[in-house]
């Protein structure tokens, strides 16, 4: 029955006429379809290869042969296959008179050819001829080919024509013709330039179709500059309005819609030209409050235009009464059951959360729900609004959402995404620096060799600098569990490399620093890395650093050295090591081991990393050394650049006679060929280096050798011992190449690494300018983290309140987030310590009492709990309070100050609060909504 | 803008693609399987969109519809509407539909030719050109009335079907 089936649609399509094929290509079709294995394929693919290149060899194919022969080429080739030796003969197919052939041809080629092929040179005249055409047919398919086989040189040969069919009497022509000229526009802005007011033109064509047309070129010329066409909103407007009231022919109606495409595009324009632009916005308010209205949500064409316009409203500056519109559509949309509907209704609210914060409060269940929708799509939608409407309050749960997820995909690149978009989260919002350090733990855990090396770096920086307040204590803590976390994660297998890397350095820094780890402890740790990961060298230059650092604090510090066995054994190996990095590494090892602790000490000094160190450029040292040289007979030293910039001197001038447009052909003689150096540097008080006149003269006579080559002597270029090579572009790169000056060239000019300053304000800076308004309560984290400013702490401590640790404060609503003091006014002078950080020093003594009876009231000085999700929410809860009772007290409220040294010492109110973090301390990533609500505040 | 159209059937195998910009063959296919490879571990019954900015560039979404044993792709760049293209693609369809009366895998198979001519009445250099399926219809019967005109020679062979026969 279904052989009968398709033996019936067989005969069918042999009646369509003009489609048809013949029995062997149905055959090929056949059999590949049948086909069980992909080589089988390709078996039946090459044979049929064969077969097509024997036939396009013989003589005399009839046409209607020849055209299937084509079509059977494009057929292979969409299997992947090479058919470049049958592309001739599409190109010549183009050339028949006959409109079937000539459409195959066109096809064939569109298909098989890039617009920068040789045989593109061939078509072009064809393609002139055929837009001349009478029969629109044929100008139609013409138009067709141009949009694909076209490029910036061609462009020029066949503009006018074009132009000229913007008059066509044919509409199809007409459009195809602006969609042609748009083309070109996007390849090459330049050649279309003076043609642009064709498109308004056009906009007021008397076919609807035209119109629409029009209107994705002038999409991207908008997009390009809003400001010049800024007159056109009412025009839009109008034209909007025209079709939302079925103004339009009922051809242009799609599923009961008033060609909607059209009104697409034309939101999408009065998205660009409305932004930031409160006339533009006014007048468009009306149009977009009747679409709200028109638009059937029942349809998906509907849908797509009430998307569009909730859009619209998100760029333009809306209406108190269109905001409400648009997040009415976005709750429908969030409510449907459409997967699809849901994806636009995320998507809506993470462009109007811009606008108005608030609007995601009411759909939180939705979001929830989304977040946990199996279609990945969807939930990374999500993951995006979520990225979007991070703060303080409730990064912590969402980071925790997005490591949960990035751990569990596979997909390499929106791994690196979403690790990306962590660390900036945790940048810009971390509560406390021991929890910024388990989220890049745990990102470099999960992504390591996806991140960027920066990361590692800041991170580097960040634990030696601390958070860059005036508190050694609260930096050497940070260290402390920083080391702790990492001495647990170091055991694991198969870590990335960027991470060992980081642990090996904060190991080497500061492992022993607080004298909780003994050094060969730490040393023992340190030469297992080594050990495991021993095909990778960086991991082991880091390593062998690292132990270099301990060992010399630990000469310094007086204490005897005993070098462990396996220590030993790895100097041994890298001492032949391959690696002269290693080597010399290792030789410095053991070069210091043999050191007193005097000497040590200058060499490694403890804690020196954030120091800065001065660099001698000038080698000034020498002097005295270079002084006596001189006086004892020793020529003076003369730079290469000096050297060179003497001959540049003597040849520039002789190059003047003839100085010749570079493209024009010259005729003279090759010139002799010289040392790369830019002229401008020259000095003639030099001693002239005979060498290079000798080696030109070596030279003459193969430059003169042929004129032809003359074009592509190189002037500049310094071709001793360098295989010389002719032609054009060797000829323009190497000018290129020496005009850029000599400082970028020779390298002194590369800048050191960005200070520390700068890197303490770039997050910030660019944070702000992506969002312009940012409450003072984001600035303030901000600034917390990322400097000076302790008083940011506070805010903090304001949002999570007594429930204390990090996951608690999900339990929170975002509304009881009072910021209990104003904003010390220079918030953002990072550079030097506040005001109120210099008067914080005073309670800071009087805290230290107070530290430690909470940690003991905590049971533990273990910090490490905080890494071990399961309990000790005691320990954490003593080292947080802590962190943010010194933050208040820097900031010298006097309230929470002193209630808090009374707690300090009243050990029953602590315990109290201990209960409590237990009660409130549950996991988030249960079920429970509620819980997020922090999340949507 | 649109940067392709494939369709590919429920094997991986390529029915019909066309790149609006140039693309060498190798990375053609490439892409043909990396696009099938994210279809195909997509669930049921979730949204028809992807985001696919690891094939084709930053800012490149899919809409893809599931029919039968063929997916329709088209993907396309941030100027275009997702739930438009949705229905971009109900507009091939239902043109195919009216072509070939109940179109089917086979149809665009064999029809390779007409497939890209309807295709181009629809798409045209990567841009919406006609979203009313009537008026496709009326242009491709046009091009394949005056094709059939300006060729004398039948192209159709007597017998499609005695092929089958044997």
């Amino acid at each position: 029955m279904e052989q009968l089936k398709t033996i019936g649609r067989e005969l069918a399509m042999g009646s369509q006429g003009g489609f048809g094929q013949s029995k062997e290509f149905l055959d090929l079709v056949k059999s590949i379809g049948e086909a069980r294995s992909k080589a089988e394929e390709d078996r039946i693919v090459l044979s049929e290869i064969d077969t097509l290149k024997r036939k396009l060899l013989e003589p005399d194919i009839p046409k209607r042969k020849m055209k299937e022969y084509i079509i059977r080429l494009v057929y292979i080739e969409m299997l992947g296959h090479d058919a470049s030796f049958g592309y001739i003969h599409a190109v010549k197919m183009t050339h028949d008179d006959s409109l079937l052939l000539k459409r195959t041809g066109y096809l064939a080629v569109t298909l098989f050819l890039n617009e920068d092929h040789d045989l593109i040179i061939l078509i072009v005249n064809t393609i002139q001829k055929d837009l001349r055409s009478d029969n629109y047919l044929v100008v139609c398919a013409a138009l067709n080919a141009i949009c694909r086989l076209i490029n910036e040189e061609t462009i020029p040969a066949v503009l006018p024509q074009v132009v000229e069919l913007l008059n066509h009497g044919k509409e199809a022509v007409r459009k195809k013709a602006i969609m042609a000229l748009h083309r070109f526009h996007r390849k090459s802005p330049s050649s279309v330039s003076h043609l642009i007011s064709n498109f308004r033109k056009r906009l007021c064509d008397n076919d609807p179709g035209v119109m629409g047309a029009t209107l994705c070129p002038l999409f991207d010329l908008v997009s390009e500059d809003v400001s010049s066409y800024k007159d056109l909103v009412s025009s839009f407007v109008s034209i909007l309005k025209q079709v939302t009231e079925r103004k339009l022919p009922k051809s242009y109606d799609y599923h009961q819609m008033p060609a909607p495409f059209i009104q697409i595009k034309l939101l999408k324009i009065l998205a660009l030209l409305g932004s930031g632009d409160k006339s533009a916005s006014e007048i468009m308010y009306m149009v977009l409050g009747d679409l709200f209205r028109k638009c059937d949500s029942s349809t998906n064409i509907g849908n797509a235009i009430l998307y569009e316009c909730i859009r619209c409203i998100s760029c333009i500056i809306p209406s108190p009464k269109l905001l409400e519109a648009a997040a009415d559509a976005i709750s429908k949309f969030l409510k449907s059951d459409s997967h699809n509907l849901k994806y636009m209704g995320i998507d809506g609210l993470g462009r109007l959360i811009k606008i108005s914060p608030d609007i995601a409060e009411q759909h939180q269940l939705a979001v929830i729900d989304c977040l946990e929708d199996p279609d990945d799509t969807l939930k990374r939608k999500t993951f995006e609004l979520l990225y979007k409407m991070t703060k303080s309050s409730n990064v912590e749960v969402i980071v925790d959402r997005m490591i949960d997820y990035m751990i569990s995909i596979n997909d390499n690149h929106y791994k690196t995404e979403i690790a990306s978009r962590c660390v900036e989260l945790a940048e810009q919002f971390a509560p406390s620096n021991q929890w910024f350090i388990q989220i890049m733990n745990k990102v470099f855990e999960h992504a390591g060799d996806l991140v960027n090396v920066k990361v590692a770096h800041n991170l580097m920086r960040l634990i030696a600098e601390g958070f860059g307040e005036e508190d050694d204590d609260a930096d050497s803590k940070l260290r402390l569990s920083a080391v702790e976390s990492y001495l647990q994660i170091i055991s694991e297998p198969k870590l990335p490399s960027l991470f060992l890397q980081v642990i090996s350095w904060v190991l080497g820094e500061y492992g022993t620093a607080d004298g909780k780890y003994s050094a060969s402890y730490i040393t023992g740790k340190l030469c297992d890395v080594a050990d495991a990961y021993s095909s990778d060298e960086t991991v082991k230059g880091y390593a062998v650093s690292a132990l270099m650092k301990i060992y010399a604090f630990e000469i310094a510090s007086g204490r005897k050295v005993d070098v462990l066995p396996e220590c030993q054994s790895l100097i041994e190996e890298l001492l032949a090591s391959h690696s002269t990095d290693l080597q010399q590494r290792a030789y410095e090892l053991q070069a210091l081991l043999s050191l007193d602790a005097r000497a040590v000490e200058s060499i490694l000094p403890l804690d020196a990393s954030c120091e800065d160190i001065e660099v001698d450029k000038d080698l000034s040292f020498l002097n005295g050394y270079i002084q006596q040289a001189i006086e004892s007979g020793a020529q003076p030293y003369i730079s290469e650049r000096e050297r060179s910039g003497m001959l540049e001197t003597t040849d520039y001038h002789s190059q003047d006679h003839h100085e010749v447009p570079s493209h024009a052909l010259r005729f003279e003689a090759y010139e002799r060929p010289k040392p790369a150096s830019v002229p401008t540097q020259a000095s003639t008080e030099l001693v002239p280096v005979p060498e290079p006149s000798y080696y030109r003269e070596a030279h003459q006579p193969i430059s003169t050798s042929s004129v032809s080559e003359r074009e592509s002597s190189d002037i500049k270029l310094r071709l001793d011992g360098v295989k010389q090579k002719w032609g054009r572009p060797s000829y323009q790169s190497s000018t290129s190449a020496s005009s850029t000056p000599p400082q970028a060239a020779n390298g002194t000019s590369s800048h050191p690494d960005v200070g520390v300053g700068s890197s303490s304000l770039k997050p910030r800076s660019s944070y702000e300018s992506k969002k312009p308004e940012i409450d003072p309560e984001k600035q303030r984290l901000a600034a917390s983290l990322f400097g000076g400013s302790s008083s940011s702490r506070s805010d903090r401590k304001s949002s999570s309140g007594g429930h204390k640790p990090a996951k608690g404060t999900a339990n929170k609503p975002p509304k009881e987030n009072p910021i209990p003091v104003q904003p010390p006014p220079d918030l953002l002078d990072f550079g030097e310590p506040t005001a109120t950080s210099v008067t914080a020093t005073d309670p800071f003594k009087e805290l230290e009492g107070l530290m430690d009876s909470s940690s003991q009231d905590g049971g533990s000085t273990d910090v490490m709990g905080l890494y071990s999700d399961a309990a000790p929410v005691t320990t954490t809860t003593s080292v947080d309070s802590l962190l943010s009772e010194l933050s208040d007290s820097s900031k010298g409220n006097p309230g929470i100050y002193q209630s808090q040294t009374s707690k300090g010492l009243n050990s029953k109110e602590a315990l109290e609060k201990d209960a409590l973090v237990r009660q409130m301390g549950v996991n988030p990533t249960s079920q429970n909504p509620t819980l997020f609500k922090d999340l949507l505040g | 803008m649109i940067k392709a159209v494939m369709m590919i059937n429920t094997q991986g195998k390529p029915r019909l693609s066309k790149f609006y910009d140039f693309m060498t063959v190798e990375k053609q296919q490439e892409l043909i399987r990396g696009v099938f490879s994210e279809l195909c571990s997509r669930p049921e019954n979730v949204s028809n969109f992807l985001e696919i900015d690891s094939l084709f560039g930053p800012d490149s979404r899919l809409v893809y519809k599931h029919y039968a044993t063929l997916y329709f792709v088209l993907v396309f760049d941030a100027s275009e509407n997702e739930l438009a293209m949705l229905d971009l693609i109900q507009v091939l369809v239902e043109t195919l539909d009216k072509c070939f009366s109940n179109v089917c895998e086979l149809d665009i198979v064999f029809n390779y030719s007409k497939m890209h001519t309807v295709l181009d009445e629809i798409v045209f250099g990567g841009q919406v050109l006609e979203t009313n399926s009537t008026e496709v219809m009326k242009a491709v019967e046009e091009i394949s009335k005056l094709e059939a005109a300006s060729n004398a020679i039948s192209l159709v062979p007597k017998s499609v079907s005695g092929w089958r026969g044997r």
